[in-house]
Formats: structure tokens, C-alpha cells, sequence
């Protein structure tokens, strides 16, 4: 145990995820030593995160407008929209720089023993950006997990009946990885979702 | 296969253990509490990355320590591995082969094959079907590795799905009309996970059949061959367990059936995790009309069979006799020793030299105070 506020600091920052009490102590350590500058930019930075941070209207995204940079753009292609569980699922996917539509964020996955259903998803406010017909194509970009498998099934139920195309990410071997050290159930993944080579 | 060397890391009681052990019969004897039964375990949990003692992970680590470590040198047809498992509770384990570390702990079960013979086998045939459920699943696991994901995939949308039918149940209304709108969604996935496993339960379950036969026989001395048979008995009526697509079909049908039950008691009624293992003698099931005597002579076939059908040329499963003689009366004692006295490794524990039979001599051990040594 350390003395007074210096433990406070550690035992705070142990709260946080992914930062255990070793960790913790790293990095209380670090500010201590650190200029009395960086770590009230540090300070200030987090306090104007949490008052200016928000969440996009339209798709749920972080953002500091009432609508997010994606949606705002219009460049964007307003055809086609990718949904996703979480805002870091856009980051992943916006590194890729291959879709051009636009997203929309559930907050998570359907999860009866987390206490999600449908309507703890942002799946109202999904179909109404459907409503109007201009949106013709919806990306499932679901983990392919047992819940995100679920809610992906869930979702391409709903929209069964509109005159959408519906797909789902197709999940399979890595890039740049050997087919011989595939788990099993990657491979038949793979295998089930086989594509033709022909054009 | 066989163990040669057992390094053993805050598992259990022991501080550390170093343990060099070699193939043919190994008996380790002391009185009850010195850890003889931890070693056998530490084997048995390397090969299917669970005991045969506890359900969770955290008993296996010593009081006070963070993490246990379970280390084998294993030898077969006359190569060596060293096969490793840090056991972390509450957070995924780690599983290194030659001290390269696996992708998920997960890979290394079924590099080591072990069948377990223990005091409470008997619950196997007069136990709930619970028992006979896990027996069927761990043989699987052993047989065919990648089952181990399409059973904890299964228990997860188990999981998933009940808590849905309870919630609304208790809920009830138009609260309840809203979650059983994703109930369908989850009946698909437990009828294409069920399916699965309930046709590689009873594949396993048939090729058991015989060598269960032929085990009886030779346990339980005079029985006829066909007297011993154990049977997949599925929660309702379906006439074929071997199409994978059908059984599908079959469950989704029953899940339909059930519907307003499953809703009513919040519980999920249909699905393998209901299902059983019939096991008769004659034309009797064992639990309910076998005596005390021939119920053990049919658990002891069932692992004996276990042990035939996880045998491949040249590689025997190792084989752990934990305590399991002091159960049994002289005659079945014979038995079983001269029936696995021949395997590659068989590790024995026993609290009385004396209920060791004498087929059974083999190297002996006293285990006395977390310490192993050599029998005097």
C-alpha cells in the first residue's frame, strides 16, 4: 500500500478494463514522474471527452454532432448501411476503406442472459432508416459468435419481407495464414461459405 | 501412450511435485488425504482439460496460489512430447506442446487419452442420466477432439435460451410477447448444435455396444455375451439417430410441440441435454433391478469398452484406477486386475497395499505428506 492519494490513483486506475493492478501501479508511477503539463492534458482531455462525446442520432456511432462525420457526409452511399455491435466494429471496418455506405450501431448483441433483447438494440431506430426505400442493401457485420450469430438470424428474419439485399460478412480462413492450421470449425466455415472461381 | 516424467506446480496439495514414472503398472499407496489421488488426476485433467473430481477449475489450485501448472512428458509409440497446461481460474488456461504455446488451451485435449475407473463409477449405471450424459460426452471428446466445441457451443445457447423462457415467464404480458419473438431464433441454433451432438452421442453409443458385451463378460464371469447392452435414449420419439439434417428437423418439430410447456415452466424441455443412456442386463434395466454386485460389474464394462474403443495400434489410452478397489468384493478384484494388466500404463491408488491385487504388483509408490517415494 502506498501513501494516501498516490493509492487512491492506482486503485482507480485498476477499476479500468483491461489494466490490472500491476498496470495500475505502472502507470501511477509514470505520472508521478511525468510533467505537471502532460498530465493535466491528460486530465483535461478525458473531462472533455465525457461532456463533448455523444452518440450519433442516425446510427448510433460516437460522435460530437447530432449526426456523426459518416453520416454527415455526402459522399457516403445512403443505398447501402453495414449494422454492427459497437462503435470499435466501424473503426475496424472503415480501416479497410472497402465500404462506402453507411453504418449503424446496435450497442451490442442479443444476449438473454446479459438481459438484451431486441429492444435493448438500437433495431427500432434500424428500421426506421429503412422505412423510406432509399437504403436497397444491409450488411450483417455481426462477431461470429453464438450471440452475434443469433442476433445476425434474428435481424435477416425481420428483414425477410422487404425488398432488401440482405448478406452477412462471410467468416473463414485468415489472410497470409495455412489451411493445415485452421481450427475445425473455421475450416468448415470456410468450406460451407466456398465461393465459385469462375466470374 | 505413457507418462515418463509428472512435474506438478501449486496443483492441489502440492507445493511441487517432480515425478518420474514408467510404463507397466504403477500403484500409489498411502492413507487417505496425502494427495495419491491428485497425481492420477493431474494425468486426467491433461488429457480432457477437466476432472473427474470437481466441475470448476478453482479446487485444482494449490490455497493461496494464483495459478497451477500441470506438465507431462509423454511417450508414445516411442516418441516423447512434453505436454503443458497452466490452469487459470476464472480465465482461459494456456497449453504449451514442446513449450510452444497452442492457440487456445482447447487443442490439447485428446493428445493424452486416459480412461479414469473411480469409486463413484457406479453412479454411472444407478446414477441420474446426468452421469451417463458426461460419460458419453467425455468419450466423445477423446474420440473426436473438435466435439469439445459443439458441446460448450450447445450449453451456451442452452444457457442463452433458458434465461430468455425464464425471464419471460416471470415478466409475463406484452413484456414477454417482445423476448419470445427472438425464442425462434434460438430454437434454430439449438436444433442444428442438439442434432449433432445427439448423432455423435449415438454413433459412439453403438460402436460401444460390443466390446461392452465382451467386457461384461469377462468381468462379471458365466454372463452371457448379449447380456450387457447400453442404448441411446433420446429425450422424445425419433426412429433414426443418423442423419444430421433430420434429427434437426425432428427437434425443431418437438420444440414446436412444446412450445407453450417450455413456456409455461421457463425451462428448456427438448434437446440432448435431456437425453439418456439405457443401460440393461437381459431384458432389465440395471438401475432399479441389478444388485449391488452385477451394477458394478456393468460400470466397470463400461469403462473397460471405453478403454477398448479409445485404443488405436500401438497406442494404448492410459489407464488410472483411482481407489477403486476398496469398492469391490475379491472376485471382480481378479478380474479387473488381470483385464488391464496388460495395458501400456495403468496408475493404481489405493489406501491398502493389500486390496492391490497381486496381478496388479508393479512398481509401488508411497505417497505420504505431498511427498512421493518409493515403496521401501
Amino acid at each position: 500500500m502506498y501513501e494516501g492519494v498516490l493509492q487512491d490513483l492506482i486503485d482507480e486506475l485498476a477499476r479500468l478494463p483491461g489494466v490490472g493492478p500491476k498496470g495500475a501501479q505502472r502507470i501511477a508511477f509514470h505520472l508521478l514522474a511525468a510533467d505537471p503539463a502532460d498530465v493535466r492534458r491528460l486530465a483535461e482531455t478525458m473531462q472533455e471527452m465525457k461532456a463533448k462525446a455523444t452518440f450519433c442520432q442516425t446510427c448510433g456511432n460516437v460522435s460530437q454532432a447530432e449526426r456523426c462525420r459518416i453520416c454527415a457526409d455526402p459522399r457516403r452511399d445512403p443505398t447501402s448501411i453495414c449494422v454492427v455491435e459497437e462503435p470499435k466494429d466501424v473503426v475496424a471496418i472503415e480501416r479497410t476503406r472497402e465500404f462506402r455506405g453507411r453504418y449503424h450501431v446496435l450497442g451490442g448483441a442479443i444476449s438473454p442472459l446479459a438481459g438484451i433483447g431486441p429492444d435493448q438494440l438500437r433495431i427500432r431506430e434500424l428500421m426506421g432508416r429503412l422505412a423510406d426505400g432509399e437504403v436497397t442493401e444491409v450488411i450483417l457485420a455481426m462477431d461470429p459468435n453464438i450471440e452475434g450469430d443469433a442476433t445476425a438470424a434474428y435481424l435477416s428474419r425481420l428483414l425477410r419481407s422487404m425488398e432488401l439485399s440482405v448478406t452477412r460478412l462471410a467468416s473463414g480462413l485468415p489472410v497470409g495464414g495455412d489451411l493445415e492450421y485452421a481450427d475445425e470449425v473455421t475450416l468448415g466455415r470456410a468450406f460451407a461459405g466456398r465461393r465459385s472461381t469462375g466470374d | 501412450m505413457h507418462v515418463s516424467h509428472l512435474s506438478l506446480h501449486d496443483f492441489r496439495s502440492y507445493d511441487t511435485l517432480e515425478l518420474g514414472l514408467e510404463p507397466g503398472v504403477t500403484s500409489l499407496l498411502g492413507r487417505n488425504g496425502q494427495g495419491k489421488t491428485n497425481v492420477v488426476e493431474a494425468v486426467d485433467y491433461l488429457s480432457r482439460l477437466s476432472s473427474h473430481r470437481v466441475s470448476g477449475d478453482q479446487p485444482l489450485v494449490r490455497q493461496g496460489a494464483e495459478r497451477a501448472v500441470v506438465r507431462a512428458a509423454v511417450t508414445r509409440e516411442g516418441r516423447s512430447a512434453t505436454l503443458e497446461v497452466e490452469i487459470n481460474p476464472g480465465r482461459s488456461n494456456r497449453a504449451r506442446v514442446n513449450r510452444a504455446a497452442l492457440p487456445r488451451a482447447r487443442d490439447l485435449v485428446g493428445l493424452v487419452r486416459t480412461v479414469v475407473f473411480a469409486p463413484d463409477d457406479l453412479a454411472l449405471v444407478k446414477g441420474d442420466p446426468s452421469e451417463r450424459r458426461r460419460f458419453a460426452d467425455d468419450l466423445q471428446v477423446l474420440l473426436t477432439p473438435r466435439y469439445a466445441g459443439t458441446r460448450a457451443d450447445y450449453d451456451r445457447v442452452l444457457k442463452q435460451r433458458s434465461s430468455l423462457l425464464r425471464t419471460a415467464r416471470t415478466r409475463g404480458g406484452s413484456a414477454a410477447q417482445g423476448m419470445l419473438a427472438t425464442l425462434e431464433v434460438w430454437d434454430e441454433r439449438l436444433a442444428a448444435l442438439g442434432a449433432e451432438i445427439m448423432v455423435t452421442r449415438a454413433a459412439a453409443v453403438e460402436q460401444l455396444v460390443p466390446l461392452l458385451g465382451k467386457a461384461y463378460e469377462a468381468v462379471a464371469r458365466g454372463a452371457r455375451r448379449d447380456d450387457a447392452v447400453v442404448t441411446y435414449r433420446p429425450s422424445f420419439e425419433i426412429a433414426d439417430l443418423t442423419v444430421v439434417a433430420d434429427v434437426e428437423q425432428a427437434l425443431l418439430a418437438e420444440v414446436a410441440r412444446r412450445r407453450q410447456d417450455e413456456i409455461d415452466r421457463g425451462v428448456t424441455l427438448v434437446g440432448p441435454h435431456r437425453d439418456d443412456l439405457l443401460c440393461t442386463l437381459g431384458e432389465l434395466p440395471v438401475k432399479g433391478y441389478a444388485s449391488h454386485g452385477e451394477g458394478w460389474s456393468f460400470a466397470l464394462a463400461l469403462r473397460l469398452a471405453s478403454y477398448e474403443l479409445l485404443r488405436q495400434p500401438g497406442d494404448d489410452p492410459i489407464l488410472v484406477l483411482d481407489d477403486v478397489f476398496a469398492e469391490l468384493d475379491a472376485t471382480r478384484r481378479e478380474q479387473l486386475a488381470e483385464l488391464v494388466a496388460g495395458a501400456e500404463q495403468v496408475l493404481v491408488t489405493a489406501a491398502v497395499a493389500d486390496d492391490v491385487p497381486e496381478a496388479l504388483r508393479g512398481r509401488r509408490l508411497t505417497v505420504a505428506d505431498g511427498q512421493v517415494t518409493p515403496d521401501g
